[in-house]
């Protein structure tokens, strides 16, 4: 599953510029999967057929990431950015980006002593090499992801987009695993999440599910002097009570507990202060979705370096193999 | 000229009767049907000429412009306001403007230089703090002239600059009559696409117009056409305007509701350099147009947006080149025309 989750983070996608990650996930599901479809806006939904008696669920992770877009360059061929999504400042820096074509570019701020605190976005630039606006124009309007190798530390690994790749690969192994289900499984990879859930929200209003569960990460405030808050990494999948944008609906809440508690799945609950998933646009979808959200415990999120377990990782695969081979009562 | 009429008519969010009034007039003999709904979006619709099933595109552009809305009437008969959409408070001191139902010429309150100190100067009264004044001298005599909830919008007449060059234009409301008068202009052509012309309210409150005449009208496809902001006064450093008068249309990357349909924005380029239109890019992240609204609709719908540069927007005055609205209008006509045929390839 390292392989997987490799390939994942490493490919570019951007919010709005999913192509390429899209294509990435298309080729790891299409053995597996009775259906395969693109909607209008990009989404990816991979159907796969109940055998009969159960309901239609929709199983949710984002395949967009962070990133950049540029918005100006300069006589000397600098370019000037705007942030795809919620960009931590301090940790672009010294970075370095990649266009879709494959090439990059560095992170640099301008005067350097200047900055006692965070930078402002607007005093850096990425430097492609250029020599001049005439090498660097076309640049003008396309959009960067960071450049990350994956690391494997063992237990744990680090890499760039673990925000949702890695929901994408518990997706992407969840469905190569299942054996048999009741009911009609629709995994959606869905775009535009980071800019606002956009995608999640025309996917579900297409699909009319029954049950919604979204798998994304989650804060881990195990760090020196983090929030208090209760997720940690190594702790098992985050079974959502709340978040900033949503209240779990608790039937789907207490499916995942009871399930996890059957099976011996450690698990946690995670109970978070701000931020959201596409549950709460699937949540209030046309008449509203029974709708709920199994996180993994990420550290560092929306930075080039997000960390999560890959216990936790295993773990989350599980449970939902254990919720979607057996009928659904809410 | 469609504009003139346009910016000089009264429409502010909730209230954009007036320019309705002018638009079916403009169009009545022009388009297949004209109805307006529930919440004052006027749809008019242009069947296309192409063979069955048609491709659906959705123009839009919103009617209502911003303004002020009158919420106490005070003792000595001047009227205390809120504001419809985003003003900013700086510019509101002294200006002319037109009240209520009646049309009623009045003006912001400022205190004369002879009698305020240097550091008040300094400091920005806020919102709360101005009245307007029409002239009525009690409580009572304001009252028969004006009710709450009546609206103001600012007292400017639309004139042109100067005739050769950029052929700059000044007037109020150019965002978004810019582009209503440029959707308005797109009746004149024949398309193979199945038209439908949503010019749409309450844009300034919240997109919310745009959001139900999506909802009705299933785009397949969709452009929001937009008046935008242009700040290319010259700056020390060098670094992004966010558009520029005169380099020709606008189209938008990302702002603040939506990220534009890549391959509508690809076509966009293709038809401009194609017909040697100029256009530019709108710098990212900067507001946000009916698009956002427009492009979460039901089960998606790709969506572009198309601007017309305009310097001083949401404020008195605002200036426009009607080189850019005239290349906007060419720009739209042939990506229009070249979408039946390119879409297939492109989707």
């Amino acid at each position: 599953m390292k392989d997987l989750i490799k390939k994942l983070t490493e490919a570019y996608g951007p919010s709005g510029h999913e192509e390429q990650i899209r294509e990435t996930i298309r080729r790891e599901v299409e053995p597996f999967a009775d259906e395969i479809r693109v909607d209008a806006l990009g989404n990816l939904f991979v159907l796969k057929k109940g055998q009969g008696g159960g309901k239609r669920v929709l199983l949710a992770a984002h395949m967009d990431e962070i990133g950049l877009i540029i918005s100006y360059v300069d006589e000397q061929g600098f370019l000037r950015f705007q942030p795809i999504g919620g960009v931590d400042v301090m940790t672009l820096v010294g970075g370095r980006v990649q266009f879709a074509d494959g090439a990059v570019g560095v992170i640099a701020p301008e005067k350097r002593q200047e900055f006692k605190k965070e930078p402002e976005l607007s005093r850096l630039y990425i430097d492609i090499g250029a020599t001049g606006r005439d090498e660097a124009r076309g640049r003008l309007g396309q959009a960067v992801a960071f450049v990350r190798p994956f690391a494997d530390l063992g237990g744990r690994i680090v890499a760039k987009a673990l925000d949702d790749r890695i929901g994408c690969a518990v997706l992407v192994e969840t469905l190569r695993r299942l054996e048999s289900s009741p009911h009609d499984l629709y995994f959606l990879f869905s775009v535009q999440e980071e800019v606002g859930l956009r995608g999640a929200r025309t996917s579900a209003y297409g699909l009319e599910p029954e049950v919604g569960i979204a798998v994304d990460i989650t804060v881990a405030a195990d760090t020196p002097e983090a929030n208090k808050l209760a997720m940690k990494l190594g702790g098992g999948p985050c079974i959502k009570v709340m978040d900033g944008n949503m209240l779990a609906h608790p039937g789907v809440k207490n499916l995942l507990i009871e399930t996890a508690e059957a099976q011996a799945i450690p698990y946690q609950l995670e109970v978070l202060d701000h931020g959201t998933t596409g549950a709460s646009a699937i949540q209030l979808t046309r008449s509203g979705v029974p709708a709920g959200c199994v996180s993994i415990a990420c550290r560092y999120s929306h930075t080039p370096s997000e960390m999560v377990d890959i216990g936790d990782v295993e773990h989350t695969v599980r449970l939902l193999l254990a919720v979607l081979e057996k009928p659904i009562e809410l | 000229m469609l504009l003139e009429e346009l910016s000089n008519a009264f429409g502010p969010s909730g209230c954009e009767q007036e320019v309705r009034v002018v638009l079916a007039r403009a169009l009545r003999d022009r388009v297949d049907s004209l109805q307006t709904d529930a919440l004052g979006n006027l749809i008019a619709f242009k069947q296309g000429t192409g063979p069955a099933p048609r491709l659906k595109v959705l123009v839009d552009a919103h009617t209502d412009e911003v303004g002020l809305m009158i919420t106490r009437i005070e003792k000595n008969g001047t009227l205390g306001f809120r504001a419809v959409g985003g003003i900013d408070d700086r510019l509101l001191l002294a200006k002319g403007v037109i009240v209520g139902q009646k049309r009623l010429p009045g003006v912001i309150l400022a205190p004369p230089v002879h009698l305020t100190q240097k550091e008040q100067r300094q400091e920005v009264i806020k919102i709360d703090q101005l009245v307007i004044d029409i002239g009525a001298t009690s409580e009572e005599e304001a009252r028969e002239l004006v009710r709450l909830g009546d609206y103001a919008v600012f007292d400017t007449r639309f004139q042109v600059l100067t005739g050769e060059g950029l052929r700059v234009v000044k007037g109020k409301a150019f965002d978004d009559r810019a582009g209503c008068a440029v959707a308005a202009a797109l009746a004149d052509g024949e398309y193979a696409v199945d038209l439908y012309l949503s010019f749409s309210a309450q844009e300034e409150v919240g997109l919310r117009g745009a959001r139900v005449a999506a909802f009705r009208i299933e785009p397949d496809v969709a452009f929001a056409l937009e008046g935008t902001v242009c700040d290319d006064m010259p700056k020390d450093q060098d670094v992004s305007p966010t558009t520029e008068l005169g380099k020709g249309p606008a189209l938008t990357l990302m702002d603040h509701s939506f990220i534009a349909d890549r391959r509508l924005v690809r076509l966009l380029i293709e038809t401009a350099e194609a017909h040697g239109l100029p256009y530019q890019f709108k710098q990212p992240g900067i507001g946000g147009t009916d698009a956002g609204a427009i492009h979460l609709s039901k089960t998606g719908v790709p969506t572009a947006a198309v601007s017309v540069p305009c310097r001083y927007i949401h404020a008195p005055a605002s200036l426009l080149s009607l080189n850019d609205f005239d290349h906007a209008v060419a720009l739209m006509k042939a990506t229009l025309q070249a979408l039946p045929e390119k879409w297939e390839n492109l989707a």
